[in-house]
C-alpha cells in the first residue's frame, strides 16, 4: 500500500509568479517580431533607432534613481518597453539625435516626476513622442520609403544628423532609391490630402510607408494576440478602441463616402493598431473596471477618428491615447461598483 | 508702543533671502504668469525681471515711508496706487528705450501692477520695517526675481532658438526646438528649475544628516 501524501497549503496557490518583470518581460517577446519587421522593411536605420531610444529610456531611468537615491529600477524591463514603443512610433529615418532626445523627455516628463512606474499618468513612449512632435514638427513627418534597395548596409541620410543641427533634406535621395513614385506620404496622409487611397491588402501586411513599426496591422494582432492569451493584456481596451474607431468613421462614411475614409481603412492604416494594442493597454493609465475600460476605450476610438478627420493632423491616436490616460482617473472615480448592500443614490 | 518690537537690523540675509532661501519663483512660486509668459529669449527675461525689480524697490521705498500714515483699512487699494504708479513710469520709459522689447513683453509690463511679488513685499516687509531696509529686501528680491527670469530665458533662448540674447551659437543648420519659445516649454523649464533646485536642497541636508550621524 502506497503511502499518500497530503499537501496542505494557504493561501494562495498560485504557482506561477506574475509579476510586473514578468509581464513586461513578455510585453518585450511580443514586441520583438515587430521591430524584427521594422528592421527587415526599413534596415538598419530602424535598428540603430530601436537601440538609440531604449538606452536613452533605460539611461534617464537610472539617472532619476540615482537623484532619488533609489535602488536601480532597470530590472522591471518598463523603460525597455517604453523604448521600444517610442522607436516603433517614429519615422524609420528620424535622427537619432532627437530620438534619444525623445527617449529622456518620455521617462523623465511622463514618467519619473510622477515616481516611477506605477505612479505615471500617462504613457512614456508618448509622451515621448508628443514632446518631439511639439518640438520638431518636420522631422517627424518626414517619411522614407520602405524596403529601398542597400537598406542593411546604409543609413537613411536623415538618422546620422549631428546633434542639435538639422536634419539634411532627404528627397533626393529619396529618389535614389525609390522604387517607384514615393511620395514621402502615409496613407492616412495621402487619404487627407491628396484623396489618394491605399490598396487595402498593402495595409494589413505592412507594404506602405510610415513610421518604423506601425505598417503591418497584421503582425501587431498576432503579437498583441500572444499577450491576450497569456492573459497578461486587457483585450477589452483594444476592443473597444475598435468599436470606437469603427462606428465613428463608419457613421462618417455613411454621411460622405467622398471626404471620408471607410472604417476598414481606418482601422488597418496609421499607428492604431500599435497603439490600441500596445499603448492604450497599458496598465498603468487605463480604468479598472469593464465599464470604465468601454468608456475609454470608446473615447479614444472616437477622438482618432475626429482628430484624423477634421484635425491639421494627418495622424491623431497618439493625443487621442494621451486624452484617453488623461481622463482615466475621472473614468474610474465614476464607474466605481457599487458595493454590495450599498444604498443606491438618489437622485 | 507696540509689543512687537521690530528688528531694524540690515544684515546680508536681508539682501540675500530673496535671491536664494526666499525666492520668489523657485520657493515662493510667485509672480508666475510673467515668468512663464515672457522668459522665451533671454532679453525679455532679463527686461521683464529689471522693470519689475525697479518697480519692486521704488513702491517698498514709498510704502515705507509712508507705512505710519496709511489707515489700515485701505492699504491694499493704496500700495495698488503707489505701484501703478511706478508701473506707469516704466512703462514710459520701456516705451522710449526699445519699441520691439516693449512689444514683446506686451501686456505684461502694465501687468506688473498686480504682480503679487511687489504687493507682497509691501504687505509682508515694507509696511513694517523702515525704507532703507525695506529698499535692500525689495532689491535683493527684484534681484532674485530677475535671476530666476533669466534662467529660464536662457535655457528657452538655447534651445528654442539656438542663441543667447539674440546672438546665435550655433550656426546656420541649428534645428530649432519649436516647443521651448511655446507655452509649454516655459512650464517644462520652470519644472526642470524647480527639481533641480529641490535635488539640490534635499541633497544638501541628507549630507549634513550623514555627518552629525556618522
Amino acid at each position: 500500500m502506497s503511502k499518500k501524501h497530503i499537501v496542505l497549503h494557504t493561501a494562495p496557490h498560485v504557482k506561477k509568479p506574475q509579476d510586473v518583470p514578468t509581464i513586461m518581460r513578455h510585453v518585450v517577446y511580443a514586441l520583438l517580431p515587430i521591430v524584427a519587421f521594422a528592421v527587415y522593411q526599413f534596415g538598419i536605420s530602424v535598428l540603430v533607432l530601436v537601440i538609440v531610444t531604449t538606452l536613452a529610456c533605460l539611461g534617464t531611468e537610472r539617472f532619476f534613481n540615482w537623484m532619488g537615491n533609489k535602488p536601480s529600477s532597470l530590472s522591471d524591463w518598463s523603460s525597455t518597453i517604453s523604448g521600444i514603443l517610442l522607436a516603433l512610433t517614429l519615422p524609420p529615418g528620424f535622427p537619432l539625435w532627437m530620438a534619444a532626445v525623445a527617449g529622456i523627455a518620455g521617462i523623465a516628463i511622463g514618467k519619473a516626476v510622477f515616481g516611477g512606474i506605477g505612479y505615471n499618468v500617462f504613457n512614456p513612449a508618448l509622451v515621448g513622442r508628443a514632446f518631439v512632435q511639439a518640438a520638431f514638427p518636420v522631422a517627424i513627418t518626414t517619411w522614407t520609403p520602405a524596403f529601398f534597395t542597400g537598406r542593411f548596409s546604409e543609413f537613411v541620410p536623415s538618422s546620422l544628423t549631428l546633434p542639435f543641427m538639422m536634419p539634411p533634406e532627404t528627397a533626393e535621395w529619396v529618389k535614389q532609391v525609390a522604387v517607384d513614385g514615393f511620395t514621402g506620404a502615409t496613407p492616412l496622409s495621402l487619404h487627407k490630402f491628396q484623396h489618394i487611397s491605399t490598396a487595402p491588402f498593402d495595409l494589413y501586411t505592412g507594404m506602405v510607408a510610415g513610421s518604423a513599426g506601425e505598417t503591418s496591422a497584421l503582425l501587431i494582432l498576432v503579437c498583441g494576440m500572444y499577450l491576450v492569451i497569456r492573459k497578461m493584456m486587457n483585450w477589452q481596451i483594444p476592443a473597444w478602441i475598435f468599436v470606437g474607431v469603427a462606428v465613428t468613421s463608419g457613421v462618417l462614411y455613411l454621411i460622405n463616402p467622398e471626404k471620408f475614409a471607410d472604417p476598414v481603412f481606418m482601422l488597418f492604416s496609421g499607428g492604431l493598431m500599435l497603439g490600441a494594442m500596445f499603448m492604450a493597454s497599458d496598465m498603468v493609465g487605463s480604468p479598472l473596471t469593464p465599464k470604465g475600460v468601454m468608456i475609454y476605450g470608446l473615447l479614444i476610438g472616437f477622438l482618432t477618428v475626429l482628430i484624423r478627420q477634421f484635425g491639421s493632423l494627418s495622424e491623431g491616436i497618439m493625443y487621442a491615447i494621451l486624452l484617453g490616460n488623461a481622463a482615466t482617473p475621472l473614468i474610474d472615480t465614476w464607474t466605481q461598483p457599487r458595493l454590495f448592500g450599498a444604498r443606491r443614490k438618489s437622485a | 508702543m507696540s509689543l512687537i518690537k521690530q528688528d531694524d537690523r540690515i544684515t546680508v540675509d536681508t539682501f540675500l533671502e530673496g535671491i536664494w532661501r526666499e525666492n520668489p519663483v523657485f520657493v515662493m512660486m510667485l509672480g508666475m504668469c510673467p515668468v512663464l509668459a515672457v522668459t522665451n529669449s533671454a532679453v525679455n527675461a532679463l527686461a521683464m525681471g529689471l522693470a519689475t525689480a525697479f518697480v519692486l524697490v521704488a513702491s517698498s521705498l514709498l510704502v515705507s515711508l509712508f507705512r505710519n500714515l496709511i489707515p489700515s483699512e485701505v492699504r491694499i487699494a493704496t500700495y495698488i496706487v503707489i505701484i501703478s504708479t511706478f508701473v506707469t513710469i516704466v512703462d514710459y520709459t520701456m516705451q522710449a528705450l526699445s519699441q520691439e522689447v516693449y512689444n514683446a513683453l506686451g501686456a505684461f509690463i502694465q501687468l506688473i501692477v498686480v504682480n503679487c511679488i511687489i504687493l507682497g513685499r509691501a504687505e509682508a516687509c515694507a509696511s513694517r520695517n523702515k525704507p532703507l531696509k525695506s529698499m535692500v529686501n525689495a532689491a535683493g528680491m527684484g534681484l532674485g526675481f530677475t535671476l530666476a527670469l533669466l534662467c529660464l530665458g536662457v535655457v528657452r533662448e538655447i534651445l528654442g532658438s539656438g542663441s543667447l540674447f539674440g546672438l546665435p551659437l550655433f550656426g546656420e543648420q541649428f534645428q530649432p526646438w519649436v516647443v521651448m519659445v511655446l507655452p509649454p516649454g516655459g512650464f517644462l523649464v520652470l519644472g526642470g528649475w524647480l527639481l533641480f533646485f529641490e535635488w539640490l536642497k534635499t541633497r544638501k541636508q541628507s549630507l549634513a544628516e550623514g555627518v552629525t550621524h556618522g
